[in-house]
């Protein structure tokens, strides 16, 4: 079980979080303007990535913000913690 | 009842306090600090097990977790626990235990003739032969089990309770054997936060046996000095019997505590185990080493044991493992053993040494007391069946592969001590993630760098010496507690005095050479548990298992309940030299969590029954529980189903309710309805956003349906949401959809739209809901509210008022799930009770009547609503159910552009649509495919499927939902639905709204 260090309350146990997988899909702002294949991208394909991998975690039973947890996926060595910025994933 | 076997003095057995116990239904003494081996022992009893493929006799072969035969069932009924080791079983007062695997009986065993056919029973012998004919598979298996014996699970519910205990600390020790134990010492010394676990039923590990003192005492001496120093500290916890059995993720350890299995029923109080969940800064593994076995010719005997538990048992226990002893080893620790025989008054008939120059302290300990080994020799052989008779000893070649002769030499003894050097317990580093490496000097495998915030030290690390031991353990303590800020090493007091460092001076010996005439590596046993022998593994080699994933797949080489403990690394060592490879290159399989078996009641702990999972009730819930409510779980919502009047069915139950909804007044405790409170400047556009209708135009004082769709176009959930104020809305949400809504409004709000100044509050729990349904729902809720105007002009369908309802603040809204004139009134949970009671009475003159969610369903069923994650599974889009009302074409919002994607916009989707089967008596089941021929056999292509069937009161008959392909151009149709029983039942295709098309109803 990960050891988590929320960027708001400090390390707490994994049970206390939900993984929203990879961090920075971005959706496209304007969505009619993207082909058939590349909202299919947006929508389906993510890299599964093996090594340092940047993903969305959410602190449900704690303070319920979203953060940026960068995450070996081999060794499960947690590299570091992103608040995020003020827009968002997209930064 | 005296115990023949039993030493006259020495031992930590309480000799004061006797203790009888059954085995096999037969009654031995014993004294308390007896494990059930070691007292089987003191009795003579050695054979305890029948192998569980040729049925051989088995005896105690070691003293711990790595026992493989003494496997044994305990106690009877509910509380009888399967598969324990006898070795690590404490005897009290009244224990009973039998042998798991002798069936029919362990003096006479059918099955043994097994034994005499193991020609015919070769590796994979049952994936080979039970395989024709596939459909006797059946009645193979249930023989197969029965045979191979292992314990039954308790059928009755377990009368005890467990415990979870979640902790954090410095320094998490596994092990208290003299590594574990100056680690502690020395992190407890810095000042550092300490819990060291041990399995055993006292601490000290090969302490409790050791020959070599420590700073001048005997081992025990020091043993008990340090765990009086440790008991002076606070931070400091020692654990008896309490297994480190799994090594997570980020410094996340597993312990099962056994507190009342070692006393007598009469004497347990409290919980039966207790899982500790511990998060440790810095972890020290000091699980010590397994002896392993050497591998010869009818080495499974009855009598054959591991040196190091012969010595176990002699220095521990007080018992004598036999009256006259080979000893026959490849190294010098072995040597310890014969003194320890020596000591004891045991006679040592030979020591058979398969190195040329025997070497080491305890070697030389040993010769000036006499012994004179027989030198580059090995035993070849075993006389005896039901015991040890005699050791069959011949000379080794130069290189150990071979025989030099065909003489050998015959020894009588009934003890044979077998040392093949020690392994390495590296189960919990591995667990950790790292990798053990093979290591040639220690002849096993090592743990190689860390992953964790961890160190071995000891035996797990390879470093058998006493003092090795000692001082790794003493480093390792002092450097755990320095990286968790605890560092006062410079006025630590000296750690445990070092000894002269020794080697292990070992040869290694994988495989004795078969005696002659022997067929090769036959009866020469590795996995005791499960009758693996040498020449099981010779042929996986040639079938072409070379992976010790599938070698141990093919042959159950390493599985049961010792888990290859033993015999793994021989097989291994015996594969490689198979395929002509190193072993490091043949590697380990892989070690899993748990190090030993964990009871199922431990690891449930106290989730169980009501506290499995949250149950919620809602405000109104006692009223209902008096009013003879029958209840259905919604999540984790307790809600009325229906309410049954004595004598009344369900199905009569819910027509009296449906009919009160259509002709009178009927109320519904809706309360369970997700609601999250919305607010700030940008909460319209947020709602324009993730639902598919417009916001913007929504008035303060006004309600809007919105449909939630998934980013891919799929429905997810839906419900009303009202504007309270300029910036302020109430959504209402499924009752099982609300905590997923809101954390897929947050995640939104959160990551995508950080510019949006709108803020989310579940307040859920906060209001109470009841809807106040039917013709006379008017008067009803007037008749207690004198604050609203209740006209239909002045108060229209889907806008709510704020007023008082039997004088609690109310907010009443004109929403209707049933199709009727309704009203649904919101009151601060708090006042629920007394405000459902006044409406009720207010409703009492006509006929008001409590109903439930069946009624509920019926209702919105005869209406065409359709319930979310019922009659959509995340597969239909707002179009599928005939929704386009509600999508907007003028603003994007969340799931738009999936609409044109090719498989979302292809003709022939499925389509909701309503059913009326032929015979309007009959309710068609819910789920039952649906087909487009009467005749059909399978394989068969289903068309769609019914989503709800109920009774129709109002319609006299009974309708359904279903999803069907194309279904909207195939009105008046008939299908056919399956009815699970190689039936159909034809049914009509019609519209999905069944009643009131025009909605007059709910508008009145």
């Amino acid at each position: 079980m990960l050891l988590i260090t929320c960027p708001w309350c400090g390390p707490r146990a994994e049970t206390e979080f939900s993984c929203g997988g990879e961090a920075g899909i971005v959706r496209p702002t304007a969505p009619d303007t993207v082909s058939d294949a590349e909202w299919a991208d947006y929508l389906f394909m993510r890299s599964n990535h093996r090594g340092l991998h940047r993903e969305q975690w959410w602190h449900a039973h704690g303070c319920r913000r979203w953060f940026i947890v960068r995450r070996d996926t081999v060794t499960y060595r947690i590299d570091g913690i992103e608040k995020l910025g003020a827009a968002g994933e997209a930064t | 009842m005296t115990q023949p076997a039993r030493l006259r003095h020495g031992g930590r057995i309480h000799r004061d306090r006797p203790v009888t116990f059954s085995f096999n239904g037969r009654q031995y003494p014993g004294y308390e600090g007896d494990t059930l081996a070691s007292a089987l022992l003191a009795n003579g009893v050695h054979m305890v097990a029948r192998s569980w493929k040729y049925h051989r006799p088995r005896g105690i072969v070691g003293a711990g977790a790595e026992e493989p035969n003494a496997v044994v069932q305990l106690g009877e009924g509910s509380r009888t626990v399967p598969n324990a080791r006898a070795t690590q079983v404490e005897i009290h007062e009244g224990l009973s235990a039998r042998s798991v695997n002798c069936w029919p009986g362990l003096e006479w065993d059918l099955l043994s003739l097994n034994g005499l056919i193991s020609r015919l029973l070769p590796a994979g012998f049952y994936y080979k032969t039970f395989m024709w004919p596939k459909s006797f598979w059946r009645h193979y298996e249930h023989l197969i089990r029965k045979a191979a014996g292992l314990g039954v699970a308790p059928a009755e519910r377990d009368p005890d309770y467990y415990e979870k205990y979640n902790a954090h600390c410095d320094v998490l020790i596994a092990g208290a054997g003299p590594a574990g134990l100056a680690a502690a010492l020395a992190a407890a010394r810095s000042g550092a936060r300490v819990i060291v676990a041990d399995e055993q039923s006292e601490p000290g590990g090969s302490l409790l046996y050791a020959r070599e003192p420590i700073d001048g005492l005997p081992a025990v001496s020091w043993l008990r000095r340090t765990l009086a120093e440790l008991a002076t500290f606070p931070e400091v916890r020692v654990l008896a019997r309490s297994t480190v059995f799994g090594y997570h993720d980020h410094n996340f350890l597993t312990i099962a505590e056994r507190l009342t299995d070692h006393l007598p029923e009469d004497r347990r109080r409290g919980p039966r185990e207790r899982i500790w969940r511990v998060r440790a800064r810095q972890v020290i593994l000091a699980t010590g080493a397994c002896e392993r076995p050497l591998v010869f010719t009818n080495n499974d005997r009855p009598g054959v044991m591991l040196a190091s538990a012969i010595s176990t048992y002699t220095r521990r226990y007080a018992v004598r493992a036999g009256r006259s002893a080979v000893i026959f080893t490849n190294n010098d620790s072995a040597y310890a053993t014969v003194l320890d025989l020596l000591d004891a008054g045991i006679q040592v008939a030979a020591v058979v040494d398969a190195r040329e120059r025997p070497q080491g302290p305890h070697f030389e300990a040993a010769r000036q007391r006499g012994i004179r080994p027989m030198t580059g020799s090995a035993v070849v052989d075993v006389r005896g069946r039901r015991h040890v008779q005699a050791a069959v000893v011949a000379s080794l070649g130069t290189d150990g592969t071979a025989l030099r002769g065909t003489d050998t030499t015959l020894i009588d003894c009934d003890l044979i001590g077998v040392s093949g050097g020690y392994s390495p317990i590296v189960h919990l580093y591995a667990q950790s993630g790292g990798r053990p490496l093979f290591d040639e000097q220690v002849a096993g495998f090592v743990p190689g760098p860390a992953v964790q915030p961890q160190r071995s030290v000891g035996g797990c690390r390879g470093s058998f010496a006493l003092a090795d031991s000692l001082r790794e353990g003493y480093e390792a303590g002092t450097a755990a507690a320095r990286e968790t800020g605890h560092d006062s090493a410079a006025t630590l007091p000296p750690g445990p005095g070092t000894l002269e460092r020794h080697d292990y001076a070992l040869r290694p010996l994988w495989r004795v050479p078969d005696p002659p005439g022997h067929a090769r590596g036959a009866r020469q046993f590795l996995d005791l548990q499960n009758d693996v022998s040498a020449a099981d593994v010779f042929l996986a080699a040639r079938e072409g298992y070379h992976s010790v994933e599938h070698l141990k797949r093919y042959t159950a080489l390493g599985f049961g309940t010792d888990q290859g403990k033993l015999g793994n690394i021989n097989g291994l060592a015996i594969l490689s030299q198979a395929l002509g490879q190193d072993i490091a290159s043949t590697g380990t399989t892989t070690f899993r969590p748990n190090y030993t078996p964990v009871t199922f009641g431990a690891i449930a702990g106290r989730d169980l029954g009501d506290l499995f999972e949250p149950i919620r009730l809602t405000a109104l819930h006692a009223w209902h529980l008096e009013h003879g409510a029958e209840f259905e779980n919604v999540g984790q919502w307790k809600r009325p189903w229906y309410y049954p009047k004595p004598g009344e069915t369900m199905h009569e139950a819910v027509r009296r309710e449906c009919h009160a909804a259509r002709n009178g007044v009927a109320m519904m405790d809706a309360s369970t309805l997700g609601k999250i409170d919305i607010q700030g400047p940008d909460a319209a556009e947020f709602l324009n956003r993730v639902y598919t209708n417009n916001w913007h135009t929504l008035k303060i004082g006004q309600c809007r349906y919105g449909l939630m769709l998934r980013e891919d176009g799929m429905v997810m959930d839906d419900g009303v949401t009202s504007r309270l104020g300029e910036n302020h809305y109430l959504m209402t949400t499924t009752t099982g959809g609300a905590a997923r809504v809101y954390a897929w409004l947050e995640r939104w709000l959160q990551t995508e739209w950080p510019d949006l100044k709108v803020y989310l509050t579940t307040v859920t729990d906060h209001w109470a809901t009841m809807a106040v349904v039917g013709p006379r729902s008017r008067e009803t809720v007037k008749s207690v509210c004198g604050d609203i105007d209740f006209e239909a002009s002045g108060f229209p369908f889907m806008t709510f008022r704020d007023g008082a309802v039997a004088e609690a603040a109310a907010r009443v809204a004109r929403i209707s799930f049933s199709g009727e004139l309704a009203y649904e009134v919101n009151v601060p949970a708090n006042y629920a009770r007394h405000v459902w009671e006044a409406l009720m009475s207010a409703g009492a003159p006509y006929g008001i009547t409590p109903y439930g969610t069946e009624t509920m369903h019926v209702l919105r069923a005869e209406k065409g609503y359709i319930i979310v994650g019922q009659d959509t599974d995340g597969s239909l889009t707002p179009q599928d159910l005939g929704m386009e009302w509600i999508v907007s074409k003028t603003k994007d919002f969340i799931g738009r552009r999936s609409f044109s994607r090719a498989d979302t916009a292809r003709p022939g989707r499925k389509q909701l649509v309503g059913l009326q089967s032929a015979d309007p008596t009959l309710v068609l089941p819910e789920g039952g495919q649906i087909v487009d021929e009467p005749e059909w056999s399978a394989p068969v292509t289903t068309t769609g499927h019914v989503t709800s069937s109920y009774f129709s009161e109002a319609l006299g008959r009974s309708i359904a939902l279903a999803v069907l392909q194309g279904g909207r151009s195939r009105t008046g149709q008939t299908i056919y639905v399956t009815l699970g029983d190689g039936r159909v039942a034809p049914a009509t295709i019609t519209d999905p709204v069944f009643l009131d098309r025009e909605g007059r109803r709910q508008h009145g």
